[in-house]
């Protein structure tokens, strides 16, 4: 049926199908379905509209209408069809299917005025499938209102002259829904909280007084550690410092760290500074309340689609919660957090044990504890990212990179192989001291330790409540560990792992016994608790593996910088006045 | 149309910045403000031990030849600014110039605060870009 409509459309002999073609080919289709002969003349009848299977509803209906009236202005819909006919598959199914073919409209004018600055597909995605489930109905009004308008052009200006109408209304409205994680998250110039809690960490590992600043010359040494080219630091500076002192306060350091971040990224570095930016707006944004991170969790649990977009949020959140600002608050959006977890009734279990394991001395490891819960719940991936972030104190963290992290994520089971060789030979200094307190806790760990290792994803199946629940504890160490590093020097850090594990085990020990009862009663809650070991093994693995990887980095820094200072040298002598 | 070219140079007089608009030209600009930094030298030796104050810093029109203009500034540190200005355009007086080249001393001031940055390096501070621009555009 369809060769001979290209035929008689002219579409063959022209060889494309332009708007008259197009026109004239739904018509033929129309008359096809209806029982009329294909030829130029059954278009001439008053034919009913061309009915689509593949297409869930009539949109195409309604562009045969405005296909009879005006072939010019079905240029647009000629284009966007096609990408209807696309985004069915993509999409499933719609209410209203009008909203595909119009976001290819809408949306660029749209992105001008409120996603300015979205390279990140994610966001983009996400507020385009929220737009079109709210756009179908106004712009069918207005389609069929537009049905006597004149010239394409002057449709096509105004179409998205009044899409942009609904769409801001529809973007309000979803602002007021997705507030925190889309202005947060779309837009790269704005500092979201866990990145400000980062930041004014490393200042203050710069500088203790948060009031006070930090001094060219030694603002000057960290941000060449981002390795970022000395002329675009420079412009980072120039943007960042507002005052023009030579020195940088607490919202100027984080502007900075922020360009650095984002230019790590791939970001290009703005000419002027972004509002979003600014000390003043830093400086007010800065009281803001902790609230917000508990509000951003709330709203993530009702959110619909986009789950890989929360994970890549609330990883961010994760990791912000390793560092301890307000460990009393953070313990409160964890709390909202957990009854939010989507994960099975086992799983909670887990963070009730690292609520005990809270009550020792040191609040950062009980906080990447928390942690770990949270990010075990999501892919591994987004472990590695929280990770990455905590791993490299003096450079600034990348922001984790799709690609990558899906690439790391596929060579997960070859890794978890090596997880043995990689655990022993990439963790230097804390791991050794650390592994020992471990087999001399207690007796019944030590033989699931030496099981869980060798293992590959299955859980070990002769495990007994008992020493499932004590897995759970033995594998808390490691998590723990790389964050340990992170928080102190490494000399600091070596004391702590090795006492902390051994308070670790033996408080959550008496812990441990009153959820026995609890878990002899179900079998189902004891896979769940296989599934948490499997996915703390998985995590293990990559820890394993990114330690591995910055150790290799960070033998090359040093080579790097050894090279640099005997130039150094060389060049002293030579210089200027 | 008045041609504009301004340097500022160090010690061992090698440019650290020259812009010039319009944009032809610009090897005779760079000889001329060469040549002016002698005049320049003479006129520091001049000073010899008097107060160096922000008046004398200003050197004011080293010599008018030909059919432009060149005037100097030179900083406690030793960085001379030139600035040779068509002698067309009579609408610059003396004041603007200065004021010119207190901008000029201020925005080399800033690029001096950042750290990144190390003396007798070419200025590359789009900030001073922007205002060398700006001043330029005001002269034309």
């Amino acid at each position: 049926c369809c060769p001979p409509i290209t035929e008689v459309c002219g579409a063959k002999r022209v060889g494309y199908f332009g708007p008259a073609q197009f026109y004239i080919a739904l018509k033929l289709i129309a008359a096809a379905q209806s029982g009329f002969p294909v030829r130029i003349e059954s278009i001439k009848n008053e034919l009913p509209l061309p009915r689509f299977m593949a297409l869930k509803n009539d949109s195409e209906v309604r562009y045969g209408t405005t296909a009879e009236l005006h072939g010019v202005k079905f240029q647009v819909p000629h284009a966007t069809l096609e990408k209807n006919s696309y985004k069915r598959t993509d999409e499933g199914d719609k209410q209203e299917p009008k909203s595909p073919p119009m976001s290819p409209i809408c949306s660029p004018p749209a992105s001008p005025s409120t996603y300015q600055r979205v390279p990140l597909s994610y966001g983009y995605g996400k507020s385009r499938s929220g737009l079109e489930q709210q756009h179908g109905a106004p712009y069918e009004v207005r389609h069929s209102a537009h049905q006597q308008d004149g010239p394409s052009s002057g449709n096509y200006g105004t179409k998205p002259a009044l899409t942009c109408s609904t769409l801001n209304r529809s973007l309000s409205v979803e602002r007021e829904q997705q507030d925190s994680s889309t202005s947060y998250s779309d837009d790269p110039w704005r500092i979201t909280e866990e990145q400000r809690d980062y930041y004014i960490n490393q200042f203050r590992s710069l500088q203790p007084d948060l009031n006070s600043f930090i001094s060219g010359s030694v603002a000057k040494n960290f941000f060449t550690k981002s390795k970022l080219p000395i002329p675009e630091l420079s412009h980072i500076w120039e943007l960042s410092d507002v005052d023009c002192d030579g020195a940088l306060t607490l919202p100027e350091f984080c502007a900075a760290f922020h360009l650095v971040v984002a230019r790590k990224n791939g970001y290009q570095l703005p000419e002027t500074l972004p509002e979003t930016l600014l000390p003043e707006y830093l400086q007010a944004a800065s009281l803001k309340p902790m609230r917000d991170c508990t509000l951003f969790d709330s709203y993530s649990e009702s959110l619909p689609g986009g789950q890989q977009t929360r994970d890549f949020s609330r990883t961010e959140k994760a990791s912000a919660e390793e560092i301890p600002d307000n460990s009393a608050l953070l313990q409160d959006a964890k709390k909202d957090d957990k009854q939010a977890l989507k994960v099975s009734t086992a799983l909670k279990m887990i963070p009730k044990e690292f609520q005990h394991l809270t009550v020792k001395t040191a609040a950062q490891e009980s906080n990447a504890l928390k942690a770990r819960p949270r990010s075990r719940s999501y892919s591994s991936t987004s472990i590695e990212d929280a990770m990455k972030k905590g791993e490299e104190p003096p450079t600034p963290p990348p922001r984790p990179q799709k690609s990558h992290s899906r690439a790391s994520s596929l060579d997960l089971n070859k890794i978890f192989q090596q997880n043995t060789q990689a655990v022993r030979s990439g963790w230097l200094p804390p791991p050794p001291p650390a592994l020992p307190p471990r087999p001399s806790v207690s007796q019944t760990e030590q033989p699931s330790e030496v099981e869980l290792h060798p293992q590959t994803n299955r859980p070990p199946s002769q495990a007994e409540e008992n020493s499932a629940a004590k897995k759970e504890v033995v594998l808390a160490q490691p998590p723990s560990k790389p964050t340990r590093r992170k928080l102190r020097t490494e000399a600091q850090g070596l004391e702590t792992p090795e006492l902390s594990p051994t308070i670790n085990v033996t408080s959550s020990l008496p812990t441990v016994k009153p959820h026995l009862p609890v878990q002899k009663q179900s079998s189902k809650q004891k896979r769940a608790i296989q599934t948490a070991i499997r996915k703390n093994k998985e995590a293990n693995a990559v820890l394993a593996r990114l330690n591995s990887e910055l150790q290799q980095q960070l033998k090359e820094v040093h080579k790097e910088r050894i090279a640099l200072e005997t130039q150094l040298e060389q060049l002293r002598p030579v210089t200027v006045l | 149309m008045a041609d504009t070219g301004r340097a500022g140079q160090t010690l061992e007089n090698y440019p650290l910045y020259i812009r010039s608009v319009p944009t032809e030209n610009e090897l005779k600009f760079h000889y001329t403000v060469h040549t002016s930094l002698d005049v320049v030298d003479e006129k520091i030796s001049a000073m010899g031990k008097a107060l160096v104050d922000q008046r004398e810093l200003y050197l004011g029109l080293l010599y008018p030849t030909e059919d432009y203009k060149v005037y100097g500034y030179v900083t406690n540190s030793k960085v001379k600014f030139v600035m040779v200005v068509d002698s067309s355009n009579t609408a610059l007086r003396d004041n603007e110039i200065r004021s010119m080249f207190r901008k000029l001393h201020n925005s080399y001031t800033d690029i001096m605060c950042n750290p990144f940055y190390n003396p007798g390096d070419r200025i590359h501070s789009r900030a001073f870009d922007n205002m060398v621009n700006s001043m330029m555009m005001q002269v034309c």
